[in-house]
């Protein structure tokens, strides 16, 4: 579990996060979601140590993160996947090389058994025989899934992914959803997932929390975020021409 | 302000390179890499420069000479001088500052855009002493990339003035032995070691410290050039002054 309390930061004259305090449960799909510009991906970049908030603290689990030094960072870090945006995978290596890279950084294991782990993980995202492709080799989805691959390969309890979906085509994007709800149940981990896409939010949901200009303006669920009442909310949902038109039939069906 | 602040981070991040080391046995991969790219993949144009700029050095002298009292193996000896103090330390590094220095800046720069370098970061791991620190240790192998300057620097005046028919190959070889210093070659190779450093660490410094995209790392690479050549000759004349002069 990920607790957050009153956490701000700002670049310069620039608040991007305005006093966020909410909770991220683990073994759910958490989702972050909110337009472009509403601080996002600074609260995920907070939450991972990669941004200094101004105050507020960040818990994991019961250890408060801004208490920690920097052996504990250290230590938590080796229990956190991460799959970014654009992938992050390191060019100069193989799809093999890159997902073995947390093994070989932190286990103990010799080279055979890191092997049969990677290959337990790449079987697990549905990457068999990829191994020794580089990732300039491969598709964006599977760019992705190797990402996610690496993300897992440590047994990590946070798994945190920025724009999971951003490029890829919906029949792809409900693979890696998909993919990455399961890992969260199988694995009993806490997964945050920052999105403005709607189908992620209707397909994996489970803990949503909703940003506007830096504040969470809206907590809830996938069920229940189509009976919204911020205005926010209700425009963000609806902002897809295909939502629009399931509103406006359901509006026809009840008048 | 701006390059006082830059100044403090550079110097910040010298700091960081040596913290929270990387596993050993990944940083000596990392080394042997690195030694490839940055050593080995040098050699191709030090060989070429060095051979030719010692012939062009070589020639000169000797159209330059054309009074009979001045002996003809000068030639030899001003091209031993300017090859092994100014040529093969300062000229080669000024040339590496191109090469080497720039494949730092956008290597890194490029990481740097696609978060590869968070992604060190999210994993643990001090990236700048994954990133940096090999490339320092590689290049502790650049002398002797300069001593083979130095040596084919003057192997390129001997063929140039001897087969151009600008001096006989004895009176060349007299100027190469005359009046030779042991001290030069000393005061050249702590220059070099210098230099090293310089080229490990002010490319990496614009790479890793970049922000934007694509363009960004095009600039940071030119940026990085242009930096990384002018600590070389600054620190050239306080090097030369303090141990020269």
């Amino acid at each position: 579990m990920i607790q957050v309390k009153h956490l701000y930061k700002s670049f310069g004259d620039v608040a991007v996060l305005k006093d966020i305090s909410t909770t991220f449960e683990q073994g759910k799909t958490n989702l972050i979601i909110g337009s472009s510009g509403s601080g996002k991906t600074v609260f995920l970049k907070c939450l991972l140590g990669l941004f200094s908030p101004e105050s507020g603290e960040i818990f994991y689990g019961t250890q408060s993160f801004s208490a920690m030094d920097k052996d504990q960072r250290k230590e938590l870090r080796e229990h956190i996947g991460m799959v970014f945006q654009g992938g992050a995978l390191f060019d100069s290596m193989t799809v093999e090389e890159n997902v073995m890279f947390p093994l070989r950084m932190y286990s103990n294991q010799n080279q055979k058994e890191m092997i049969e782990r990677v290959n337990i993980v790449l079987d697990r995202v549905n990457l068999q025989g990829a191994n020794n492709k580089f990732p300039s080799e491969i598709s964006g989805g599977m760019q992705k899934r190797v990402a996610i691959a690496r993300a897992i390969v440590n047994n990590p309890r946070y798994l945190f992914c920025d724009e999971p979906n951003s490029g890829l085509d919906p029949q792809t994007s409900m693979v890696i959803d998909k993919l990455i709800e399961d890992l969260t149940k199988e694995y009993h981990i806490t997964t945050l997932v920052v999105t403005h896409d709607m189908n992620s939010v209707m397909e994996i949901g489970q803990n949503i929390v909703f940003l506007q200009h830096g504040k969470v303006a809206w907590e809830g669920n996938a069920d229940n975020i189509f009976n919204a009442s911020e205005q926010s909310v209700i425009d963000f949902v609806y902002s897809s021409n295909l939502f629009k038109k399931i509103r406006t039939i359901q509006q026809q069906n009840k008048g | 302000m701006k390059y006082f602040n830059e100044i403090g981070t550079y110097f910040l991040m010298l700091g960081q390179i040596f913290r929270r080391p990387t596993k050993s046995n990944v940083m000596r991969e990392l080394i042997f890499k690195e030694i490839e790219e940055l050593i080995l993949n040098s050699l191709g144009i030090v060989i070429f420069i060095s051979f030719f700029v010692g012939g062009v050095v070589s020639i000169q002298t000797a159209l330059n000479i054309n009074n009979p009292l001045i002996p003809e193996m000068l030639v030899g000896y001003a091209t031993r001088q300017s090859v092994i103090l100014e040529f093969a330390p300062t000229f080669i590094s000024i040339i590496m500052a191109g090469k080497i220095g720039s494949f730092i800046t956008s290597s890194i720069g490029s990481m740097r855009v696609t978060e590869q370098i968070d992604a060190l970061e999210v994993m643990g791991i001090n990236s700048l002493n994954y990133l940096v620190f090999p490339k320092i240790i590689a290049l502790l192998l650049y002398p002797f990339i300069i001593g083979m300057a130095m040596f084919l620097g003057i192997f390129g005046g001997w063929v140039a003035s001897v087969y151009g028919g600008f001096t006989s190959s004895a009176s060349f070889i007299e100027g190469i032995q005359s009046d030779f210093i042991g001290f030069h070659l000393t005061y050249a190779f702590i220059k070099t070691l210098v230099f090293a450093f310089i080229l490990a660490t002010v490319p990496s410094y614009q790479g890793y410290y970049m922000k934007g995209g694509a363009l960004e790392v095009g600039k940071a690479s030119t940026y990085s050039f242009v930096w990384t050549s002018v600590i070389i000759i600054l620190a050239n004349y306080v090097i030369t002054t303090l141990l020269l002069s």
